[in-house]
């Protein structure tokens, strides 16, 4: 029996170890996106910009991992737009396909359920778009996780941002907000923003809430005109802020809105029309305020699918390079190598701004921006750091 | 007007819109049930088909609103006959949880056919100049009003076609009897067929205003519309085409109040919980009559 059970192994090693000698030398990376469910438009652009990170390396010949080149090999899951589903990708990425890291999912709802699987199983997890804290803390020791990292900000950051924005630069001093509180983003964003609010002498005469689907939000909109407020922040996203405008609009609401970076998917526009004309959001980058490094990204990227990268798409791609820059600073295709290489990386200039981890800490530290819409187009409007 | 009056009444008025597409759904969920004692579980989602042939035909055919209305309302009462024909007809013998399995899975079929051919929510263009008129701080939009009396116009007409004309008399006839009412004469499967027709039909130009009203459309916007509308149709009493109205409108009118009093996280589990007590001390419903089942 013993015997027996030594040939076996020896035979799985011997045949584990031609595969690897046969075989060409290739990275697998595994990506979860949004392709279907309610933010397709949000899984396109991470697939897209996925996709175009690794036609770039390939081009070149492949990463240089210690002294070979290795080709690498992009894994899409489609996260169907659901937390389970999230999480059964990450899970198939890693144990059935092997991946050395994943990229996304984006929206916080489906990247803290995605983590969990990532940290579990000690693989690299980088979500380009999911800006709620609880992504990269642990759920019980709130200490930050070791595997997962972020290549955006986080809420606390923009919601005090846009406090301070509501304040200073449209001066008003009472707000409304109406989130979806059955979204982890949403919701800790909205409550962000009414904590800076208050602190810095702002009065949110409204805290409105619906839940993920809702389509008529004619209760709640009364409820805030009645309240009168000097503005009404939707941190909401893309496929929501739409239906919201119009319907405040009809309710005869005429004070301005303002938004955060779900918003800053284009499909915003094609939904919203002249209605969101003139509103402002955060977000992470300014197509038409890039820095140089950002420019060849943005001609690459129209060139390739015949629009303008939204920030999903370049929070993928500086995901990527982020990955990319630690895998061959590792030298090594191994998990806890590349891990170790991330946490350490000096900083990385990306098509969203330099970043750079801190010790402690899986969020890079970068600045936002902050976006109006004039004309059916995303226009700069100015730098924002609290 | 005192501001909290201003308030109720304009809260009134948001109720009054969503109870008017409630009941429109709901009455297609009333009528198929009413004759075929099957509950038609695709209905929300042939609502959701209305809602994309709104937008086909004002984005492709750039139709303005009465054409779209009406052709909109023709497709999905076609949409109505096709289902029948070909999902529940060979059924009709069937044990009755075949046809409800059945119609599950046209709906499924319907909302993934529909997100095979367009995964992108849409946008339905604004097809009537939008007037918001202020009546003493109440806000009424010319949308609300051609939402609302539209609603009631349609569900008038419907209880005359159905309490005063031939065919109507036909429908009731058949719900009374199935066997010997086709022996005098009656033609069995065109009533059936002008049915959902009928039902079909009045879930498409709830699409369409749905539409209208909150214009980002996808393939899943019929399942929850589409139970609350169920719903509605069994507080009013099952079978019952007052009632379907009238249980719509609670329905509409709770979900409103309970959003503008609690915070909107207790909109569906208040409103279900009042529904339930409602159906506990009326197991029929508000107009629904209690019927022996004949062996």
């Amino acid at each position: 029996m013993r015997k027996a059970l030594s040939l076996l192994l020896f035979s799985v090693l011997v045949s584990l170890g031609v595969t690897a000698w046969g075989a060409e030398k290739t990275i697998k990376l595994g990506v979860i996106a949004e392709l279907t469910g309610d933010m397709p438009a949000v899984g396109a652009s991470c697939r897209n910009a996925a996709e175009m990170a690794v036609k770039e390396v390939n081009a070149a010949g492949g990463l240089k991992v210690g002294k070979e080149k290795m080709k690498v090999e992009l894994v899409v899951e489609d996260n169907a737009g659901k937390a389970d589903q999230s999480a059964a990708a990450a899970q198939k990425l890693i144990t059935q396909d092997e991946v050395l890291a994943i990229v996304g999912p984006n929206a916080s709802r489906y990247a803290i359920p995605a983590s969990e699987i990532a940290e579990s199983s000690q693989t690299v997890l980088i979500t380009p778009w999911s800006t709620n804290p609880k992504t990269t803390l642990d759920a019980t020791t709130n200490k930050p996780k070791k595997y997962v990292f972020r290549a955006c900000f986080i809420d606390p950051f923009q919601g005090g941002v846009l406090a301070k924005f509501a304040l200073e630069n449209l001066k008003a001093k009472k707000a409304a907000v109406l989130y979806d509180v059955a979204s982890d983003y949403n919701k800790g964003i909205a409550e962000v923003f009414k904590a800076n609010y208050e602190k810095l002498g702002g009065k949110i005469v409204a805290f409105e809430t619906y839940t993920t689907n809702d389509k008529d939000f004619s209760a709640q909109l009364t409820k805030i005109k009645d309240a009168k407020p000097d503005v009404i922040f939707l941190p909401n996203y893309y496929n929501e802020v739409p239906l919201q405008v119009q319907q405040a609009k009809r309710l005869g609401i005429t004070v301005p809105f303002i938004g955060s970076d779900s918003w800053g998917s284009p499909e915003l526009l094609t939904l919203g029309g002249a209605d969101l004309n003139g509103y402002y959001f955060s977000t992470h980058y300014a197509a038409d305020n890039a820095a140089p490094v950002a420019k060849k990204f943005i001609t690459d990227y129209e060139k390739a699918y015949g629009a303008k990268p939204d920030d999903v798409a370049a929070l993928t791609y500086d995901a990527f390079g982020l990955l990319f820059d630690s895998i061959q600073s590792a030298g090594k295709a191994d998990r806890e190598a590349v891990r170790t290489a991330l946490a350490t990386l000096p900083r990385y200039q990306g098509v969203t701004g330099d970043m750079k981890f801190q010790a402690d800490s899986r969020d890079p530290i970068k600045s936002a921006v902050i976006l109006q819409i004039k004309d059916g187009k995303f226009t700069y409007f100015t730098n924002a750091n609290p | 007007m005192s501001e909290a009056i201003v308030y109720w009444l304009q809260q009134a008025l948001n109720a009054l819109q969503l109870g008017s597409i409630y009941a429109l759904i709901a009455l297609g969920y009333t009528m198929v049930y009413g004759i075929l004692t099957m509950i038609n579980f695709a209905h929300g989602d042939v609502f959701m088909v209305g809602a994309f042939f709104c937008f086909l035909a004002a984005v492709f055919l750039g139709l303005p609103f009465a054409p779209t209305l009406l052709l909109t309302m023709l497709g999905a009462a076609l949409l109505g006959v096709t289902i029948e024909r070909l999902a529940y007809k060979p059924l009709r013998h069937a044990p009755r949880v075949s046809a409800i399995i059945t119609a599950l899975g046209v709906g499924i079929f319907l909302e993934n056919f529909t997100l095979a051919l367009a995964p992108y929510p849409k946008n339905i263009p604004a097809l009537l100049e939008n007037v918001t008129w202020d009546l003493g701080g109440v806000s009424l939009s010319s949308l609300q009003v051609i939402i609302i009396l539209l609603s009631l116009g349609l569900m008038f007409v419907l209880d005359y076609v159905v309490h005063r004309t031939p065919v109507g008399m036909a429908m009731r006839a058949i719900s009374w009897d199935k066997t010997f009412v086709p022996l005098m004469g009656v033609p069995l499967d065109l009533i059936i067929s002008v049915t959902f027709a009928i039902g079909a039909g009045l879930a498409g130009a709830a699409g369409t205003m749905y539409a209208l009203a909150y214009p980002v459309i996808d393939p899943y916007m019929g399942i929850m519309v589409g139970w609350k509308a169920f719903i509605s149709a069994v507080v009013g009493g099952i079978g019952n085409i007052r009632g379907a109205m009238i249980g719509a409108f609670i329905l509409g009118g709770v979900e409103i109040m309970v959003a503008a009093f609690f915070p909107s996280t207790y909109r569906d589990f208040v409103a279900f919980t009042l529904l339930m007590l409602l159906i506990v001390v009326r197991p029929y419903g508000i107009l629904g009559k209690p019927r022996t089942q004949k062996v």
